[in-house]
C-alpha cells in the first residue's frame, strides 16, 4: 500500500492548536492514517504529531485535522468512551480512538485505519447503518398484556441485565467478528452486538416473547464459533461470549438438541425450565 | 444565598496517573499473533499423544498400591483384548472436545477460524461454523457433562481409597496429595461448565417466581465464579491428570518410591 508524506499545511488551515503547550513531552508521533473514498484508491498518509502527556489517538487525529490536514474525516462525539462513535483500527486492533493512549502503544509509527467490516464513507468514517437494520429485525421488549404496572422486580431477576445495558454501540465487536469480517456473512448473521441485545431481552423477567428460533435461523447463532474476539475488543468489558452468546446457544440447545427436555415438554407441557 | 465557586488550579487539570498495561500484558501484546495458536497446538497435540500412549501402549492398568491413574478410573473391565482405559476415556475426552473453552482453543489454533483476532483467515472456503455436521454435535455438550459427573464421582472415590494403605491403615503420601489436587482441579473445571451454569439457573428468566428460584439463583452465582476462570481450570486440570498419571507410572516402574506416613 502506498504511503505518502504529510501534505504541507494549507494556507486556509486554522492556526489554532488544540493542544496546550504545557503538556508537550518533546516527542513526535508518526501517525499513518488510511485516507480514501469509496471507489478511489486508499493510501496511508503519514503525519508528524507532537506528543502531549496523556494523549489519546483521537487527540492526535484532531491535531492533524486542525493543523495539518483539514480534509481528514473522522467521526467522534464525546471523547469519553461513551458515545461509541470514534471506533477505528489502531495498529490493526479495533479500538475506540478516544480510549487508546499513545503511551500504551509500542514505540514507532502508529497506523489508524477505518473499520474494515463496514463500507467506507471517507477516510476514517464508515457506514454502520447495516447494524440498525439488524436491530430492527429483533422483536422489541414485550410484556404480557395483563402484566399491569408498576412493576416490582427483585434485584436477582435483573442482575444479569446490567452488563448488557452498558453497550455503547461502538460496533467494534461487529468489526472484529471473523464471520462478518472475513466471511462477509452480514446477510445471515446478526453479529455479537445483537446477540447481546437478544440475550438481554430473552433473560428479561418481564419479557414474554421467544426469540430462540429466530436467533438460530435468521440470526445465524450457529455460525458463531465462540472464539471470543468480540469479548476481547469490547470497550465496555461486556462478556459477550460467556454471558450472552453461550447462554443463547444453551437456550437454543434446550429446544433443538435436548431430547430429554423435548419429552418433558411433551409430557408436562413445560418450557423446559 | 451564597454562590459557591470551584477553583480550578493547573494541578487539578494534570492528567491522572496512568500505569498502562502491566509487564505481563506488555509481553503478551508484543508476541506475534501466531504465538498463542502455536502453543495451543503443541500442548494439545502432546496431550493427545500422551493419552494414546498411556491408555493403549503401556500394558495393563496404571495402578500402584492404592493409587489408580485417572486415565483408568473407573476400572470397568480389568481384562480383555483392549486397554481398560478405552471404556472410560471417551467421555472425559469428548467432554473436553465439546467444551466451549476448548472449542475456542481448537477453532483458533487448529482450524485457524480465526487464528487470532482481526487477522485475515488463510483459507476462504465456505464457512459453516457450528451449523452443520459434525461441528453441530458440539450442542450435545450437556450430555457429556452428565457422563463426566459419574466419572468425577469415581475419581473422588479413588482419592478416598488413596488414603488407605494396602494394609488397611490410613496413609498420607505424596501420591494421595497429587490425586487430591487433581480431583479438586477436575471438579473445578467440571462444575464451571457453561452447560451446567445454564442448567442450574442460567436458563431461568425469573428466579423470584420459579420453583427453587432462590436456590438456583445462588447456585448459578457459585457456578459463575468457577466459570469465570474456566480456561484456567481447563489447563490446570489437564496438566494435573498427566502429572498424576506420570507419577503412578514412575511408582509402578519402581523408579520412584512414594514418600508417605502411615497412621
Ligand atoms: S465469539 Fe462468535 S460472535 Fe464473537 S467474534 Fe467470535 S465468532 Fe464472532
Ligand atoms: S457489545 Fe461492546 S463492542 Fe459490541 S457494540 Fe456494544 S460496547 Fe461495542
Ligand atoms: S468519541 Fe465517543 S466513544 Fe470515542
Ligand atoms: S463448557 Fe467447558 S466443560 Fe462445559
Amino acid at each position: 500500500m502506498a504511503v505518502v508524506d504529510q501534505p504541507a499545511p494549507s494556507a486556509e488551515a486554522p492556526v489554532e492548536n488544540v493542544l496546550t503547550a504545557s503538556g508537550l513531552t518533546g516527542e513526535t508521533l508518526t501517525l499513518r492514517v488510511l485516507k480514501g473514498v469509496p471507489g478511489g484508491e486508499q493510501a496511508e498518509v503519514a503525519y508528524q504529531v507532537p506528543v502531549v502527556s496523556g494523549m489519546v489517538i483521537l487527540d492526535a487525529v484532531h491535531y492533524v485535522q486542525h493543523n495539518l490536514d483539514t480534509d481528514l474525516a473522522c467521526r467522534w462525539n464525546c471523547k469519553a468512551a461513551k458515545c461509541g462513535s470514534c471506533s477505528a483500527e489502531v495498529n490493526g486492533h479495533p479500538v475506540l480512538m478516544c480510549k487508546t493512549r499513545v503511551d500504551d502503544l509500542p514505540a514507532g509509527p502508529v497506523t489508524v485505519h477505518p473499520l474494515k467490516s463496514f463500507p467506507l464513507i471517507k477516510d476514517l468514517v464508515t457506514d454502520v447503518s447495516r447494524n440498525y437494520e439488524v436491530n430492527r429485525q429483533i422483536p422489541p421488549f414485550t410484556a404480557a398484556p395483563d402484566d399491569g404496572t408498576p412493576w416490582r422486580i427483585p434485584q436477582q431477576d435483573i442482575d444479569r441485565l446490567y452488563e448488557f445495558r452498558k453497550c455503547i454501540e461502538c460496533f467494534l465487536c461487529q468489526d472484529v467478528c471473523h464471520i462478518l469480517r472475513s466471511h462477509d456473512y452480514s446477510d445471515r448473521f446478526y453479529g455479537p452486538r445483537f446477540f447481546v441485545r437478544v440475550a438481554s431481552l430473552e433473560m428479561h423477567p418481564k419479557d414474554v416473547l421467544d426469540r430462540r428460533d429466530q436467533t438460530r435461523d435468521q440470526g445465524g447463532l450457529g455460525y458463531c464459533n465462540i472464539t471470543k474476539c468480540c469479548t476481547e475488543v469490547c470497550p465496555e468489558h461486556i462478556h459477550i461470549t460467556d454471558n450472552a452468546i453461550i447462554p443463547l446457544k444453551e437456550r437454543v440447545a434446550d429446544v433443538h438438541w435436548d431430547p430429554v427436555r423435548f419429552v418433558g415438554r411433551k409430557l408436562f407441557g413445560r418450557n423446559g425450565d | 444565598m451564597s454562590t459557591q465557586v470551584t477553583k480550578v488550579s493547573p494541578a487539578s487539570l494534570a492528567s491522572a496517573p496512568h500505569s498502562g498495561p502491566g509487564p505481563i500484558e506488555r509481553i503478551l501484546n508484543s508476541l506475534p499473533w501466531w504465538a498463542l495458536p502455536a502453543t495451543v497446538v503443541t500442548v494439545l497435540g502432546l496431550f493427545g499423544l500422551y493419552s494414546v500412549w498411556t491408555a493403549f501402549l503401556t500394558g495393563g492398568i496404571n495402578q500402584s498400591g492404592s493409587y489408580l491413574s485417572p486415565f483408568y478410573s473407573p476400572t470397568i473391565w480389568k481384562t480383555g483384548p483392549v486397554s481398560p482405559a478405552l471404556w472410560v476415556l471417551g467421555s472425559p475426552l469428548l467432554f473436553r472436545a465439546t467444551c466451549y473453552y476448548y472449542r475456542k482453543a481448537y477453532y483458533r489454533s487448529f482450524f485457524w477460524d480465526p487464528p487470532s483476532c482481526a487477522v485475515g483467515e488463510l483459507r476462504h472456503r465456505k464457512y459453516r461454523g457450528e451449523t452443520a455436521f459434525p461441528l453441530f454435535l458440539n450442542n450435545l455438550h450437556r450430555f457429556l457433562f452428565y457422563l463426566v459427573l459419574i466419572v468425577t464421582g469415581f475419581l473422588w472415590y479413588d482419592v478416598y481409597l488413596a488414603f488407605w494403605a494396602p494394609n488397611g491403615h490410613v496413609q498420607l503420601g505424596l501420591g494421595t496429595g497429587i490425586m487430591l489436587v487433581n480431583v479438586i482441579l477436575l471438579s473445578g473445571y467440571t462444575f464451571g461448565c457453561h452447560s451446567w451454569r445454564h442448567l442450574v439457573g442460567g436458563g431461568l428468566d425469573c428466579y423470584s417466581r420459579s420453583q427453587l428460584g432462590q436456590a438456583r439463583y445462588r447456585a448459578w452465582r457459585w457456578v459463575t465464579v468457577l466459570n469465570q476462570r474456566h480456561p484456567v481450570w481447563a489447563w490446570c486440570s489437564m496438566f494435573s491428570v498427566v502429572i498424576a498419571d506420570v507419577y503412578i507410572h514412575l511408582l509402578r516402574a519402581g523408579i520412584l518410591i512414594d514418600p508417605h506416613i502411615i497412621f
